[in-house]
Parts: structure tokens; C-alpha cells; sequence
């Protein structure tokens, strides 16, 4: 190959877009062809030159802030809207577990008033009849897995009536009568971890099936009241019941 | 994601924008243009592919369609040749390695006057040092047309500068 035919090949050379082979060959004419070589330098000075001449122009750095804070904006987008998904799917969910803890309660609560009525229906409402609290306590000792106390009701409006075992969820409790003017309110007794799910105490008095109820846990017994009384007189005896088993 | 990947082009494509924008605002103009059509069309970008290509054939794309880019083609045509056969080159020119040492101006003032095709062509190969491959796909032509192109384009900043020699 003449230096004519080199010299068409000579940018593509210097560009180092030949193939393998072209290159080894021009590598090695370069090395024997001095006007070649000569060429070739003044080449590789204009590349240099065209390359430094080329690098010019520098974006102000007002105009890079403008830009980061563009090209920044949707991802950073994403991340807002990524974290409204993760709220939402949080609000979801605690709606559903709230839901469904409510469904839970109503149908625990709907069990107790049946459980409720199904005493005061009785022919034999209570097994152990008594208005005093050092024997109806002792009663229950081997019926069921474990103990409470019962507050004093000297001084208070409240009578107790008596007591029997109850079942929910095929676990054993206590059920204690009380009686107020004409009213009586039963007040279930089991152990917390017993039950199916864990609870939140209830602040307030609920009305299910025109019956007051009222829940609340104490040294890992958890306690229902329900009772065709008023929502004060049920707040009051679970006031007087929660202050007997703090020690 | 785009952020990472378009971000450390910004340099590169803003000298790019100046050269063929011959200013400074319609450069800005054409960046801030550029990022913000491929900020749109981001999700079409097939990963894997030629990131740096496709952001200069947006800014390219969005030059040659603007008022000032419609306006250099038009008035100072470099067309191609048929065919991709690469002209045979002029010798190197020893007045070269003098002007490297002595004044980068004239050399910038002769890229300046090359018509737009030469003037892209060489800063892609010369200044971004894509290859030939890159070249051809972001001013979508073929790898004849590059090298053919270049070579022209080359000769073309020679003349200027054999010219801007001789008055100076």
C-alpha cells in the first residue's frame, strides 16, 4: 500500500476506529515512513488543538442550581408521592385493623349480653348466692385458672348478688351479679390472653342490643360489665372493680 | 435515576448548546429545553442503551429546529457527498503546532465559522470523544457518513485556519 492510500486511512488511524489488524499495519508503516509519521503529528497537534479549543463554555452556576433544582423535582416527586402511598396504605390498614378490632368487640360484646340474658332468664340465675364478698370469692377457687378481688360495697349503692362460672371462647370465667335499685349487671371475669384478641380499654360506656357495656383489663384479667343500668352506674362499679385488684 | 445519569452531562452539554448556539442565553435555553424533553421522555429511554447519545441527539434535535439552528443550516450549507467514500485528505498542516502554542483564539474563531454539520461533528469526535459508532447515532446517519463527514469537516477547519494565518 503507496502513502496516498495510507493518508485516506490516517484520521481513522488517529481516531482508532480501524480494525486490529489496519492498526498493527499502519502502526508499523508509521514507524518506517517519516512523511507519514510527519503527517500523522501534525494531526494528532490539530486533534489536541481542536479538543482544547473546544472545551469553551461554562454554565454559570446560577444556571446549575436552576437546573439541579429542575431535574431534581421529580424524583424528589416520586419520594412525596411514594411517602402519600406508604400514609395511605397506613391509614388502610389501621382502618381495617380498627375495623375489624370493632367487629371483634361488637361480637364479643353481642356474645356477653347473650351470655347476660340467658342469667337473668335462669330459673337458677347464680350458683353461689351471697352478698358477701369473702365468700363468693373463695367459691370460685379450682373453677377457674385464677383469682381477683372483689371491691367493698359498704358505703356504695351496689349489692352483690352472687356469682357462677362462664364460658367464652371454651375458656372458663368468673360471672358476678350486682345489683343496683332494680337493675343487675353482670360482670364477666377472664383471663386477657384467653380471649381470641387482645382488646383496647374502653374509655367510655358502649350500648349493644339496648344493653350498657363496659370493658377494661387489670393484672392481666380483663372485665366486662353489662347491665340494662345506666352508663354512670356501670362506670361506677367498674371504678370500684378496677381500684380492688390494683394492690 | 434520570437525576444520576443526566446530571454529569450538564458540563459537556451546555459547551456542546454555546458552540452551536453561538450565545449564551439560547444555550441555556436549549439545555434547559433538552432536559426537560428527555426528563419527559425519559421512560421511552431503553436502559442499556446510549444514555450520552441520546441526550445530545435531544439538544441536537432541539437546535436544528429552533430559529437560530433553522437560520445556520439554511445560510451555510455543508451537504454530503454521495456516497461514503472519505475524501483524500491534504497533508498535515505544520502551521499547527504553532497555533496550539500561540493563540487557541484563532482556532475557536475558526471552529466558530465551520458550517453547523462540520462544527457538531467535530467538537462530538474531538472535544466528547464519542466513536464513530456514538456519532452515528446520535446525528442519526450512517458510520460511512461519519467518517466522510469528519474528513471533510477536518479539511474544512485546515482551510479556515490557513486562511486566518495568512491575513494574521
Amino acid at each position: 500500500m503507496g502513502c496516498d492510500q495510507w493518508s485516506t486511512k490516517l484520521d481513522t488511524y488517529l481516531d482508532g476506529e480501524l480494525s486490529g489488524d489496519e492498526m498493527r499495519a499502519f502502526d508499523a508503516h508509521v514507524r518506517d515512513c517519516p512523511a507519514c509519521a510527519a503527517d500523522a503529528l501534525a494531526r494528532v497537534q490539530m486533534k489536541r488543538m481542536v479538543q482544547n479549543a473546544g472545551k469553551r463554555f461554562v454554565p454559570s452556576a446560577e444556571f446549575r442550581r436552576k437546573m439541579l433544582t429542575k431535574t431534581s423535582r421529580r424524583p424528589r416527586f416520586a419520594a412525596w408521592a411514594w411517602a402519600a402511598v406508604a400514609l395511605l396504605l397506613l391509614v388502610g390498614l389501621s382502618l381495617a385493623y380498627v375495623g375489624q378490632q370493632r367487629s371483634r368487640r361488637t361480637h364479643l360484646f353481642s356474645e356477653l349480653a347473650d351470655l347476660h340474658v340467658a342469667t337473668m332468664a335462669s330459673a337458677n340465675p347464680i350458683d353461689v348466692a351471697s352478698s358477701d364478698r369473702h365468700t363468693v370469692k373463695p367459691w370460685f377457687q379450682g373453677k377457674i385458672p385464677f383469682s381477683f378481688n372483689l371491691p367493698e360495697l359498704q358505703n356504695s349503692e351496689f349489692t352483690l348478688i352472687g356469682g357462677r362460672v362462664a364460658y367464652l371462647n371454651q375458656t372458663p370465667g368468673a360471672q358476678l351479679i350486682y345489683q343496683i335499685r332494680q337493675h343487675r349487671i353482670s360482670v364477666f371475669v377472664f383471663q386477657d390472653r384467653a380471649l381470641p384478641d387482645r382488646l383496647a380499654s374502653d374509655s367510655g360506656v358502649r350500648q349493644q342490643l339496648s344493653f350498657n357495656q363496659k370493658t377494661f383489663d387489670e393484672g392481666g384479667l380483663r372485665f366486662f360489665l353489662v347491665g340494662d343500668s345506666s352508663a354512670d352506674d356501670i362506670s361506677r362499679l367498674a371504678e370500684l372493680l378496677e381500684k380492688a385488684q390494683q394492690p | 435515576m434520570f437525576e444520576e445519569l443526566a446530571m454529569p452531562l450538564f458540563d459537556q452539554l451546555f459547551n456542546f448548546a454555546h458552540w452551536m448556539a453561538q450565545n449564551r442565553e439560547e444555550a441555556e435555553d436549549l439545555v434547559q429545553e433538552t432536559y426537560a424533553k428527555a426528563l419527559r421522555g425519559f421512560s421511552s429511554f431503553q436502559p442499556g442503551t446510549n444514555f450520552r447519545a441520546w441526550m445530545y441527539r435531544i439538544l441536537r434535535n432541539t437546535f436544528l429546529t429552533s430559529r437560530t439552528g433553522l437560520q445556520a443550516t439554511r445560510t451555510v450549507p455543508f451537504e454530503d457527498e454521495d456516497g461514503a467514500e472519505i475524501a483524500v485528505a491534504d497533508s498535515g498542516t505544520p502551521e499547527a503546532i504553532l497555533i496550539e502554542r500561540s493563540n487557541q483564539q484563532l482556532v475557536q474563531d475558526a471552529i466558530a465559522e465551520l458550517p453547523v454539520k462540520a462544527r457538531e461533528i467535530l467538537l462530538l469526535c474531538e472535544v466528547e470523544e464519542m466513536s464513530y459508532q456514538e456519532i452515528a447515532e446520535t446525528l442519526s446517519i450512517p458510520i460511512g457518513t461519519v467518517m466522510s463527514r469528519l474528513s471533510r469537516s477536518r479539511k474544512a477547519l485546515r482551510e479556515i485556519l490557513a486562511q486566518k494565518l495568512k491575513k494574521s
